[in-house]
């Protein structure tokens, strides 16, 4: 059987070609497992082979982020393996922003598991545990020795495809993804026993810690609304007849930009609901319940705003995740920015 | 106020010449339930398929889930304001066939029905797997009003479990199970030493698919009030259909509350089940916070010590989910919600589109959002020709076979925020 091939990287003082003095080398191939490859070489056996080692300065890295990565891909790349491994970078903050660039650009590029480690306040960790699977480490390379075997585990069933289980399990940093199992008891039952030992003023564990919400704090007041040129956007739905761009009617992926140059209004011939959350029957009759056009154009005509955006922009709110939201709006504020929107009229359901 | 509830389990479902049980087998009568169905003139057709645990059957779109039942003694009838004339019911006897159920199904009214599959990877995320089903299919006349259509088949499918649920009147139950709660006084004094424990039940209210009926009333236009807990069991709640298929609340589960079962099992051990809140959960600013601020006012004048939160519905019932938390708590009471989550398909978003940090004691449901496979079936009771635009679905998630990917959310009461499944979410 041909064994499974991984690519390690690690970092200028790893290499053993020194510290800060060292921190700008460029990236370096090297054939084989070197420095702590030895030791997770040795633990994964004969059925792997860390066929190269990939070197790179940490400032070296920092500072040319893009042409760093691009070379490394490169050498990467040519070896096909099945798992990159980077560091563990313990508690070496540069270093552990590497570790995870090169992970996430490895996972994008070569389409192949990767892992890394770092010690829990390493600031690589709040940047990747999301989209990385990061071994929790100690703060200096003496973790070394309890960190491999997890990597050798979790590593192992990367390339097997094999269920990884909980971090308190395998020993990686929380990420923070939400994951469904069957509990032996009923969710009513565990809610009884959490309620009679919360009267009894016992401990009690929740099962979903509250998330620290994203609140964007609101722009100061538009001076001059007669001046400025407004958008409507919506998550109410609201899209062309047929729905072109196929957007769901429940969790959106996706948003659509549609023109209403030269309307009036929002006819029902032209337009629909696909939102799944609320009573369309009204709204289907009259789409300027949600994009509310009519109104708009009546300020635009008596100068009560300066003009009227020629799009409107919009998606579907019910069970989109936030993260899903945001990204929408990361993406389309270029447009409005472009276009010279000086306000937005925010419409739900 | 006292109920024995009768339990006639069934373990199998067969058509016949006419509709009883015998020997834990419910035979129907497929031309009965037909002309039942057919008297109301906006339904064209009616046809009537049956369901059976590990079969190769996909039971989709699916509307509602009820238990047949039928009151053998006490005042008033099963879903009074409803299907029988209104009068306070929770007293008395009333039997139910366990393990059988009736489901509505047919053309969508929006997105929101879903799929219940028989066998398969997919059945074990929803309890209508393991009951035996009899499945009206059901086709609305053409032009039909979308609210119309919802109430002729809200109408079927309890007139339906009306007409089954007679079957078991003269039936001696398996099993007899009896629930008593006593006027609230009453209730307080027979175990003084015990939490006194209260139910928010947040009955969705959002508008059409998204509409509960207590004694008939819609949810959405009555101010919370307290509840007997063996009402529920005699029909006084009914679903009006879906909401999302997977946090859907049908009538089976008002009748099966799982909350309310399990304070009973606790009553008298460990804590004082004093009784149930009712609360909606309107769109209106203004009446989230009149309605969370009436709970917050009746569980302190119940003087209740702890309550149990369950919604249903997420997103925006998320809020008054949050409001109802806050304020309960403030008031004095201490809380434990239940809910289910949708942190998206990668689960790496927050889970609820509120949060307060009174809500510090949550049991998880499972989250909605991951995509699970749903091999094709031998056979189809409905249709798939809606599940790219049903919640959970997507544009070309299904195959020509009938096989098709979704999010979870499609499955009927996958991650119902009662509590009733086992299914629950934990942080990898």
């Amino acid at each position: 059987m041909a064994k499974y091939k991984i690519v390690h990287y690690i970092n200028n003082f790893f290499a053993g070609a020194g510290g800060e003095e060292a921190a700008g080398m460029k990236p370096e191939l090297h054939e084989g497992a070197m420095g702590p490859g030895l030791a997770l070489k040795a633990a994964f056996g004969d059925d792997y082979e860390i066929v190269a080692t990939v070197v790179c300065g940490d400032n070296y890295f920092g500072e040319k982020t893009d042409a760093a990565k691009a070379e490394l891909l490169e050498m990467i790349k040519k070896y096909d393996p099945q798992l990159f491994i980077a560091g563990p970078a313990f508690n070496a903050g540069r270093y552990g922003v590497a570790c995870g660039t090169m992970c996430k650009a490895v996972e994008a590029e070569l389409g192949i598991p990767v892992l890394t480690g770092m010690y829990e306040e390493n600031p690589g960790v709040d940047m990747f545990k999301k989209d990385l699977i990061i071994v929790k480490t100690k703060n200096s390379a003496a973790g070394m020795k309890d960190a491999v075997p997890h990597i050798k585990t979790i590593g192992e069933k990367m390339v097997k495809g094999e269920e990884i289980l909980g971090p308190s399990i395998e020993g990686y940093i929380e990420r923070g993804i939400r994951v469904n199992y069957f509990h032996e008891k009923r969710g009513s039952e565990r809610g009884v026993d959490l309620l009679v030992k919360k009267c009894r003023g016992e401990a009690v564990e929740t099962e979903y810690p509250m998330p620290k919400f994203d609140r964007v704090p609101p722009n100061p007041p538009v001076a001059d609304m007669s001046k400025v040129k407004v958008a409507m956007i919506t998550s109410g739905g609201i899209v062309p007849q047929g729905n072109p761009d196929h957007i769901e009617s429940s969790s959106a992926t996706k948003y659509g930009v549609y023109s209403i140059e030269g309307m009036d209004r929002m006819d029902k011939k032209d337009f629909m609901t696909i939102h799944g959350g609320y009573d369309r029957a009204f709204v289907t009759e009259n789409p300027n319940l949600v994009v509310p056009l009519d109104v708009m154009r009546d300020l635009e005509r008596e100068g009560v705003i300066g003009e009227l955006a020629n799009y409107f922009i919009t998606t579907t709110g019910t069970g989109t995740s936030t993260g899903n939201a945001k990204g929408f709006g990361e993406d389309f504020v270029k447009k409005l920015k472009e276009d010279g929107v000086g306000a937005v009229v925010l419409t739900s359901t | 106020m006292k109920l024995e509830l009768g339990k006639i389990y069934i373990h199998d479902v067969q058509f016949a010449d006419k509709t009883y049980v015998e020997n834990g087998t419910l035979f129907v009568c497929k031309e009965e339930i037909e002309k039942l169905v057919l008297e109301d003139d906006r339904l064209i057709s009616a046809r009537v398929e049956l369901a059976r645990p590990g079969e190769s059957v996909r039971i989709a779109p699916v509307k509602d889930v009820i238990e047949p039942r039928v009151k053998v003694d006490g005042p008033g009838a099963i879903f009074p304001g409803v299907i029988n004339k209104v009068k306070q019911v929770g007293e008395g006897r009333t039997h139910a066939l366990v393990g059988s159920t009736v489901i509505t199904c047919g053309r969508i009214v929006g997105f929101q029905e879903g799929v219940i599959d028989m066998s398969g990877p997919t059945a074990k995320y929803t309890p209508f797997s393991e009951t035996y089903n009899v499945c009206v299919v059901i086709e609305p006349k053409e032009g039909l009003e979308t609210h119309d259509y919802e109430a002729a088949g809200r109408m079927a499918g309890l007139k339906v479990a009306t007409y089954v649920g007679e079957a078991g009147r003269n039936v001696e139950p398996d099993e007899i199970v009896t629930y008593e709660t006593k006027p609230l006084l009453e209730q307080i004094a027979q175990y003084p030493d015990l939490p006194k424990i209260g139910y928010v039940h947040m009955l969705q209210s959002q508008g059409l698919l998204h509409d509960t009926f207590y004694y008939g009333v819609d949810a959405k236009k009555f101010i919370p009030t307290l509840m007997y807990p063996t009402e529920i069991m005699d029909g006084a709640i009914v679903s009006g259909n879906c909401v999302a298929p997977c946090d859907k609340v049908t009538t089976y589960h008002h009748l099966n509350n799982p909350v309310i079962e399990d304070l009973y099992k606790r009553h008298g051990k460990d804590l004082n089940f004093i009784g149930v809140i009712l609360t909606n959960e309107n769109v209106f600013l203004a009446d989230k916070e009149r309605c969370s601020d009436m709970v917050a006012k009746l569980a302190q004048f119940i003087g209740l010590d702890g309550l149990l939160i369950t919604e249903e519905g997420y997103g925006n019932p998320d809020t008054d989910l949050m409001m109802n938390c806050k304020k309960v708590t403030q008031a004095g009471t201490k809380v434990v919600i239940i809910t289910d989550e949708f942190p998206g398909r990668d689960g790496k978003s927050q889970s609820l589109a509120d949060a307060v940090p009174e809500a510090d004691t949550m049991v998880s449901c499972g989250q909605g959002n991951i995509i699970v496979h749903f091999p094709a079936m031998d056979h189809v009771i409905g249709t798939l020709d809606f599940v790219e635009t049903m919640i959970g679905g997507y544009e070309g998630c299904i195959k020509a076979d009938g096989s098709f990917d979704a999010e979870l959310q499609i499955i009927i009461a996958s991650t119902i925020a009662n509590g009733f499944n086992k299914l629950a979410a934990r942080t990898y």
